[in-house]
């Protein structure tokens, strides 16, 4: 299924760009710019896009989100944008509340998620500050995202929900508890924490997303 | 483990960069989009940008600066400074800014902190409070420190946190200036009723200054200004010296 997709993606129009197109889906979402900004400092011009043609035949999809999981989640639907994600072929990257919304179901909002990640959201509780801010490590990598980047990495992360372990976890993080990162199945991809953000180990995390 | 934060604070009028600067490697010490490259190279974990322009027309300029800052910065920044609606919130976050800090203006209207968390997140949204001791009572003060007021600090900073807020940066006009360290106390007990991060800000003087303020002050990241500014204390020396003292810190 994904091979055909492949082959549709490649006689796309998006095949007269030099090099990847990367569509950062805009959805109302906050913190945007940010991430554009990160792919500028690549020589990447990000596109910022609601427009289903748009997204479907972009090379690489960032799926953002900033604020809080319900809110984002009925933007999705008014613009139909929940049922198109789960239909995407290429590489998809889920960063933050982004890829919290690709898991099944989070706390937040007692929200109903795309469910491309078969594990739950869950709000930190115990003991700990909440939210978590700032920079802490990385983990048990098991991903080509990861290559380059060396176990117990600093990355920089704002977040009240933790996404619980499951098979499809591909690094690791402890805050009070020990919590899935990021997350893969198939194209999708998913990290807890701001790459936009995180200096040049962040920066080589989008590098190696644009070479997948 | 989550490490602790050093953030350097920028003041910024009319886009540049006021206080004095003095850093070798700088072609032009005054502007802000330089000087936040070299401390995020250095190892700067955030940084704070206070616009104490007094016009609209300089504030147009800032926005300009966040968006520069945000096209050439890996690292988070917060903006504050003169902050007080939903809109100004809306440009700052859309030219790239990570979190908005407010003062006066949340103590002037306390639902303004409900209205930014619940629009934009509680994790842009900071609660800077600017406090004095005076008999053993912390009073909260107003407009850069000048104007007292009857709100205790413990009281208003619960407040904040109930209302939304997603971190809290504390500056003690008793120690602010005297680089004779941080107000350790009065930041612990804030970390203790509090189940947010905090911000320690104002004495900063020495590394031990900041080895205090994260071990008996419970700090969750320490702001300071001169100190790195004029490079007496350089932040790769500061971190090294934090690791070696048990405090988790990102090298």
């Amino acid at each position: 299924m994904s091979k055909k997709a492949e082959q549709s993606n490649n006689s796309s129009p998006s095949g007269k760009l030099d090099g990847a197109s990367v569509v950062i889906i805009n959805y109302g979402a906050g913190n945007i710019k940010s991430i554009q900004f990160a792919f500028k400092r690549l020589g990447v011009d990000a596109v910022l896009s609601n427009n289903p043609e748009e997204i479907l035949t972009a090379d690489k999809v960032i799926f953002p989100g900033v604020g809080e999981a319900s809110t984002a989640m009925n933007m999705l639907q008014e613009s139909g944008l929940d049922k198109l994600i789960p239909n995407l072929k290429q590489p998809v990257l889920g960063i933050c509340l982004g890829m919290q919304l690709l898991c099944e179901s989070t706390e937040e909002g007692n929200t109903k998620g795309i469910g491309i990640f078969k594990t739950k959201v869950k709000r930190f509780n115990s003991g700990v500050k909440v939210p978590q801010m700032g920079w802490n490590v990385i983990k048990d990598l098991k991903s080509d995202l990861f290559s380059g980047i060396k176990e117990n990495e600093y990355m920089y992360l704002v977040h009240s929900y933790y996404a619980e372990h499951c098979d499809e976890t591909i690094a690791k993080t402890d805050y009070g508890i020990n919590y899935a990162s990021a997350l893969q199945h198939n194209n999708f991809y998913g990290v807890q924490f701001h790459p936009e953000k995180s200096s040049l180990a962040g920066a080589k995390i989008l590098k190696n997303f644009l070479k997948l | 483990m989550l490490t602790k934060r050093i953030i350097p604070c920028l003041d910024i009028k009319n886009g540049r960069t006021v206080k004095g600067v003095n850093f070798v490697d700088l072609r032009d010490a005054g502007d802000p989009v330089e000087l936040a490259k070299q401390y995020a190279d250095v190892g700067a974990d955030e940084l704070v940008f206070l616009d104490i322009s007094a016009t609209l027309e300089a504030r147009a300029t800032t926005l300009d600066m966040v968006l520069h800052v945000a096209e050439q910065v890996n690292i988070p920044f917060t903006v504050g400074g003169g902050i007080s609606s939903i809109e100004d919130v809306d440009a700052l976050l859309k030219c790239g800014a990570d979190k908005v800090s407010i003062n006066s203006s949340a103590v002037k209207r306390p639902e303004l902190v409900n209205e930014l968390s619940d629009k934009f997140g509680s994790q842009c949204v900071v609660v800077a409070i600017d406090a004095k001791e005076v008999d053993g009572q912390w009073k909260v003060h107003l407009a850069g420190g000048s104007i007292p007021t009857e709100i205790d600090l413990f009281e208003w900073a619960k407040e904040v946190e109930k209302r939304g807020a997603g971190e809290i940066l504390f500056t003690s006009m008793n120690h602010d200036g005297t680089k004779n360290g941080f107000a350790n106390k009065a930041l612990a007990r804030l970390s203790k009723e509090l189940n947010i991060p905090i911000i320690a800000s104002g004495g900063a003087g020495n590394v031990q200054h900041f080895i205090d303020t994260f071990k008996e002050g419970k700090s969750d990241a320490a702001l300071a200004a001169s100190v790195f500014h004029f490079g007496e204390i350089p932040i790769p020396d500061l971190k090294k010296e934090l690791k070696e003292n048990n405090i988790e810190v990102r090298l």
